[in-house]
């Protein structure tokens, strides 16, 4: 893996970096839970055919900024901002977790800016009867399983890489963390039900079959409320042997399903 | 130096396999624990005991707040303080306190505390307390990333209420009223009822309890050893921001159990200090650190300070060795300090001046100690202890204390005469 090319961009006066590689039409990413600490096989995988676009959500490894913003509207004007100024505006655009469900936002809200869309296990809906488990309270032997099917990809995700600061990069990951629960505590449910319907891009959703956070049913109430829109045109692919971020756990098929759908 | 006494109100009858059956005391305890009936007697005990400790002289009584919370039924410590304010006269009524961030609008805070403050006669000491992460983020929903900036705004917003004499608009960050004029408002009005903030060993909290001339209060379960180090910290912070050394600006929690002799005071106290210890803190773990509830420069100063003593000599006071559930580990870890009246007298004056506190709260009663024993251990204390260490600081002047009305000029409050009043 060859290190992506770091440009910083600024929202509301704060940094935000971005990370871009390859080549070919543009392709954003928007990352889960934990966002971006290191480059991924995922994003290596997307950018032998696209130039891959990944700017940090505010709070997330590389940027800051999460602690200017108080409500949804907020995050969601300092998500556009992000995309434009990633040079996003018009691209095909994944987000996963909480960057899916931003991307979702992104879809709804500026339709202009989306070109097709893939939603990999959205944050955004809370569903009573199957109630989405809490990522803020958790054991610490239990959160990695939480977050992937094999748990080791997720504590692969977070290790400290060497030289890395033995102060700063625990607080790092606690900010990524905070931003989350900062836009999402604490069900996750940003009201995203009312807006899915304003959906025009034709929308990929994937769902890890073993997504021990948000139950893979979530993935048809996305599907329905998309289809049942002013344009909608979605379908739902639950990706064997993958937990709740997806693209950790089955990086080349999950890579694989949004290129095809990109194509 | 002010004794001050502290119920934290227990429910007393947690099973004895509680720790093996039940994942947590706090947040997500099992309803079918709760028994409302015997509730009725807990509750009736715990306001009997606070309303004696008054009577027997101590210089204040405190109650607190907190939320789905198996060690401390007082979800609204203000209902308690309101009925003291009536039965007891004039002992000041110490509610530590009201979570801030967790009243919409925070002007009922500043209500609610007139209130009492006005029936009381102006004995009210006021704490702000941000709230444990149980109590906020958990059991009340706060977001945590946004729970410390709603705090400081409700504490300028309720500060405001108290002292601008005229309707005021309030335009802050999270609270907007169109019409803020609080009625009533509190006796204790020059400028304000004593501010007083709970607190961790965070360093941005002793500044701004320097900056805004409030008393520091770090109530902890873990006793004088393992508080020396943070009141170490505090009283360093506040000569380094030119305060001076007035033991009153701290106050400290102590759980204490006095007796005729030290065996005898194992004896009685042994099994409520272990049901405290063991069953009472039974928190699952993973309701210790919503993210964002630490703020970075206390996650800092955390980490900085573990590697610091990793790399020194194990600390037996840090907080992995906090778990002690036995008596012996308890007494010696000096959570709760045990003796004879005279063994008493020498520990407190001593967790006085090492720690340099001029308020002390105790706690006399901790978890399913009896009524019968926790006045006991009330008025021993009173009676023996009490009398041989009120002179500590006695050079100091506390100048975060209640200003209550003249007695002169208070209210009778006629004694309770349930047969009176059901003849009526």
């Amino acid at each position: 893996m060859s290190a992506p090319k770091t440009t910083t961009v600024d929202v509301n006066g704060f940094p935000c970096r971005v990370w871009t590689k390859g080549q070919g039409p543009k392709l954003g990413f928007l990352a889960g839970l934990g966002g971006l600490p290191r480059w991924l096989p995922f994003l290596d995988r997307l950018a032998e055919t696209h130039t891959v676009i990944a700017p940090s959500l505010p709070g997330y490894p590389g940027a800051t900024g999460h602690t200017e913003l108080d409500t949804h509207l907020d995050w969601v004007l300092a998500v556009r901002q992000l995309v434009d100024k990633a040079g996003l505006a018009g691209a095909d655009l994944v987000g996963a977790s909480v960057g899916g469900a931003f991307a979702a936002e992104m879809a709804a809200i500026f339709p202009g800016h989306v070109r097709r869309l893939a939603l990999i296990a959205p944050f955004g809906l809370f569903d009573d009867r199957e109630p989405a488990a809490d990522p803020w309270a958790q054991r610490k032997e239990v959160l990695p399983g939480l977050m992937c099917a094999d748990g080791e990809k997720w504590n692969a995700l977070v290790a400290p890489p060497d030289g890395a600061n033995s102060v700063e990069w625990p607080i790092e990951m606690t900010r990524a963390s905070e931003a989350a629960a900062r836009a999402f505590w604490p069900l996750g449910n940003t009201g995203l039900h009312k807006r899915l319907g304003l959906i025009a891009s034709p929308t990929l959703i994937l769902w890890g079959d073993r997504d021990a956070l948000l139950p893979p049913s979530y993935a048809q109430q996305f599907a329905t409320r998309i289809n049942g829109g002013i344009n909608g045109g979605s379908r739902v692919e639950l990706v064997a042997d993958a937990g709740h971020l997806a693209y950790l756990d089955q990086p080349e098929t999950v890579a694989r399903a949004v290129l095809g759908h990109f194509r | 130096m002010k004794l001050m006494w502290f119920h934290l109100m227990p429910y007393t009858e947690l099973p004895e396999d509680f720790n093996r059956k039940h994942p947590s005391v706090w947040v997500d305890i099992h309803s079918s624990l709760f028994d409302p009936r015997r509730a009725h007697h807990m509750y009736n005990d715990f306001m009997d005991e606070l309303e004696y400790a008054a009577e027997l002289g101590y210089d204040a009584v405190c109650v607190n707040e907190h939320h789905s919370n198996g060690y401390g039924l007082m979800p609204s410590p203000n209902l308690i303080a309101s009925s003291l304010a009536r039965r007891t006269t004039d002992t000041a009524l110490c509610v530590m306190g009201n979570s801030l961030a967790l009243y919409n609008p925070p002007t009922r805070v500043a209500e609610e505390f007139a209130m009492i403050d006005c029936i009381s006669g102006g004995r009210l000491i006021a704490g702000f307390p941000v709230g444990s992460p149980m109590d906020t983020c958990y059991a009340y929903g706060q977001n945590p990333s946004l729970l410390r900036e709603r705090y400081l705004e409700a504490h300028d917003l309720v500060k405001k209420a108290w002292t601008e004499k005229d309707t005021f608009a309030f335009n802050g960050r999270y609270n907007q009223q169109r019409y803020v004029n609080i009625w009533p408002r509190p006796i204790q009005n020059d400028p304000h009822p004593p501010i007083w903030i709970p607190g961790g060993g965070s360093v941005e909290t002793w500044r701004w309890c320097a900056e805004m001339d409030y008393v520091y209060c770090y109530l902890s379960y873990y006793g004088y050893k393992a508080g020396l180090a943070t009141m170490q910290g505090f009283w360093n912070e506040m000569e380094k921001l030119g305060k001076d050394r007035n033991p009153y600006r701290a106050g400290f929690l102590q759980f204490v159990g006095v007796a005729e002799s030290r065996q005898q005071a194992l004896d009685l106290y042994s099994e409520p200090a272990e049901y405290f210890y063991g069953r009472c803190l039974h928190i699952d773990p993973k309701f210790a650190t919503p993210p964002g509830y630490v703020t970075e420069a206390t996650q800092r100063a955390g980490i900085q300070g573990m590697m610091q003593k990793a790399a020194n000599v194990a600390n037996p006071a840090t907080k992995a060795a906090l778990k002690a559930t036995n008596m012996k580990d308890i007494v010696d870890g000096g959570y709760v300090l045990i003796g004879s009246p005279d063994e008493v007298v020498e520990q407190i004056r001593h967790v006085g001046t090492s720690l340099n506190v001029g308020h002390l709260m105790l706690l006399l009663q901790y978890g399913n100690m009896s009524k019968e024993t926790t006045k006991y251990n009330t008025r021993l204390f009173a009676e023996k202890v009490m009398p041989r260490v009120k002179d500590l600081f006695g050079d100091w002047e506390d100048k975060w204390w209640p200003k209550p009305m003249a007695k002169s000029q208070r209210a009778a409050v006629p004694a309770f005469r349930p047969h009176v009043a059901a003849a009526e």
